[in-house]
């Protein structure tokens, strides 16, 4: 497409302006962590790693960090697990209501957080008589980390060539080995990227988390929240913000050059 | 019977694809079913290797009734209108397996693959990824893939589809002589009548998921039994019942081939309305009557070079090489 030289001047604007209004707040997080004014006076008086010191130190701190990290590792699976048989069904079977089931499996994802939350504690607490515990936040993260491995992976399955299978099957091959030869490697890079992404939507999620997690369980997000106008723990927090940052851009990052490699 | 159909249907949904089927292949048979797009060529394919179960009717596979068995359990391979070669896969291990999953050891399964591409003349193009390949190659690749795990019926769906002209006619050439070399029973796809006319012992031809006629290729050509049959193999000059009873005094719906038709001293006038050159023989448009005729002589006869446009011949039909049709 060609455009104006004015056009591509208002548009490199607006784009700067946008770029800036998300990313400025974050590169000021960045620069607040290293801020050695108690009060984070702007700009920095001087530069430390005390923060990072006592982030890295701090017991409850590292404590809700492996918590997010279980939580996100375990419904990643889950959502591995559950999205690429969901996907597999419903792209290779015909059945009586498949395309209801279908929307059924990506609508979580457009459901608000608090009704989510607020539905999985109703039914955790009250109809299944369960104990809120760091298993019910597995699970309602898996809801929704689901739908990024299903997505994925249904668009693999419907772009791989269906006789593929066929062929596997027609050379002896049994419904097993068929699977770990043949469909596994077409849809190998979209199950690391759809797990990537799952992993990433678990880590950072804060209000479903809220309304299933039992009294000790405390993911980085919920410690944040919990410490974020504690005085003195504003510096603690940025470092906190930072890591999460890096913690959930890396998998995106990864996922999106998995998607990009294997569409070419 | 390598393969016995009886009384098979398929149907999608409301759809009938394959209609009520009955069909015997010998074993050692070039087999080949021609018929238009969406005649339910692929599907009574897909039936027999397993991939799709049947909606009524057996399927048998030397006198074992396979109907309800799984693609891995029969002795069947396909060789698919795609090729379906595996992409992640190189040339060789493609070949190889229908025998790795068949647990055949990893040095002689080697072998027999090498064995297979040599037969299709790729062995040098083991290393190779599909994508790498021409069009013609994958094919043979998938070839290869099929025979070296040895099955006794090689089922073929329009192998040579997407190939260009040259290419299809020597590789019509190779896989009649592969079948003769294997022994095994061919059952080839095809919608072109030439390629099943050269390559087949028999031919089945379908139309809207049923089965016209079965016969040689001499046959379907000298003797079809419908006009859908005299009008799909070759080219025909088709008379309804009052047309053949003008020129022949037969009330029935009858058929002669062009090359049948004589042109020259004797016979009813016709005007020529249009001259094709074909190489080997002219083909002419002829109007007798009220009805058009094709007649084709061979282009070293002298004459037919002054049967010009608008110009008058006489016809000659012979009513012994008139065939009758349902
Ligand atoms: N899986 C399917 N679902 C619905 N209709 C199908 C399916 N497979 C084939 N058909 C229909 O059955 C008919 C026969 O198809 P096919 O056997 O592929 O024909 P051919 O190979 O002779 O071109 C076609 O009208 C096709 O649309
Ligand atoms: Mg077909």
């Amino acid at each position: 497409m060609r455009i104006s030289r004015s056009a591509a001047l208002v548009l490199g604007v607006i784009s700067s302006a946008v770029m800036a209004a998300v990313y400025l707040p974050l590169v000021i997080v960045l620069i607040n962590s290293f801020n050695n004014s108690m009060n984070m006076d702007w700009p920095p008086p001087g530069f430390t790693l005390d923060w990072w010191v006592k982030a890295f130190g701090s017991g409850g701190l590292m404590a809700a960090l492996g918590t997010s990290v279980l939580i996100a590792i375990c419904a990643s699976v889950v959502a591995l697990i559950l999205g690429t048989l969901l996907a597999l069904a419903l792209s290779r079977y015909k059945f009586f209501g498949q395309e209801s089931i279908g929307l059924m499996v990506i609508l979580p994802i457009a459901l608000p957080g608090i009704v989510t939350g607020l539905a999985l504690n109703n039914a955790f607490r009250t109809v299944l008589g369960m104990q809120l515990s760091m298993a019910t936040v597995i699970i309602a993260h898996a809801t929704f980390c689901i739908v990024t491995v299903y997505n994925n992976v249904l668009a693999r399955l419907s772009r791989a060539n269906r006789n593929l299978e066929d062929a596997s099957a027609d050379l002896g091959a049994g419904v097993f080995t068929t699977f770990r030869l043949i469909t596994l490697p077409q849809i190998g890079s979209a199950l690391v990227a759809g797990g990537l992404l799952a992993f990433a939507l678990s880590f950072d999620e804060i209000i479903v988390t809220t309304f299933t997690a039992g009294s000790g369980v405390e993911t980085l997000p919920i410690w944040i929240l919990n410490n974020m106008f504690r005085p003195g723990k504003a510096p603690v927090v940025d470092v906190v913000a930072v890591t999460t940052v890096l913690i959930s851009v890396v998998p995106l990052y990864f996922a999106q050059r998995f998607t990009r490699e294997t569409a070419k | 019977m390598a393969i016995s159909i009886r009384g098979v249907s398929k149907k999608f949904g409301d759809f009938t694809a394959v209609d009520q089927l009955n069909l015997e292949i010998g074993s050692g048979e070039f087999f080949s079913m021609l018929g238009p797009s969406g005649s339910g060529k692929t599907t009574v394919l897909r039936l027999i290797a397993g991939f799709d179960l049947p909606t009524a009717g057996t399927i048998s596979l030397d006198g074992e009734d396979v109907t309800n068995k799984a693609p891995f359990d029969r002795n069947v391979n396909t060789v698919f209108q795609d090729y379906a070669l595996f992409p992640h896969l190189n040339v060789i291990e493609n070949v190889e397996y229908g025998l790795r999953v068949r647990k055949v050891g990893r040095e002689e399964r080697r072998a027999r693959a090498l064995a297979a591409l040599e037969k299709v003349h790729l062995a040098d193009f083991a290393e190779r990824k599909p994508a790498q390949l021409s069009g013609g190659q994958r094919q043979r690749v998938a070839l290869a893939r099929a025979i070296v795990v040895e099955p006794k019926i090689l089922l073929l769906d329009e192998p040579l589809g997407a190939l260009d002209l040259k290419l299809r006619e020597s590789m019509q050439i190779e896989l009649k002589e592969l079948q003769r070399d294997l022994g095994i029973t061919f059952v080839f796809v095809t919608h072109d009548q030439d390629e099943a006319l050269t390559l087949s012992d028999r031919i089945a031809i379908f139309n809207q998921g049923k089965i016209e006629q079965i016969g040689t290729p001499h046959e379907l050509y000298e003797k079809p039994a419908t006009e859908f049959v005299a009008r799909f193999v070759g080219t025909a000059n088709v008379f309804t019942a009052a047309q053949s009873q003008n020129l022949f005094g037969v009330n029935k719906k009858t058929m002669i081939r062009p090359e049948q038709i004589e042109l020259g001293a004797t016979g009813q006038e016709a005007t020529v309305m249009e001259s094709i050159y074909l190489g080997s023989s002219i083909r002419f448009i002829l109007k007798l009557a009220d009805t058009q005729v094709i007649a084709e002589v061979s282009a070293s006869d002298e004459n037919a070079k002054t049967y010009r446009r608008n110009s008058t011949v006489k016809v000659n039909m012979s009513k012994t090489d008139l065939v009758e049709l349902d």
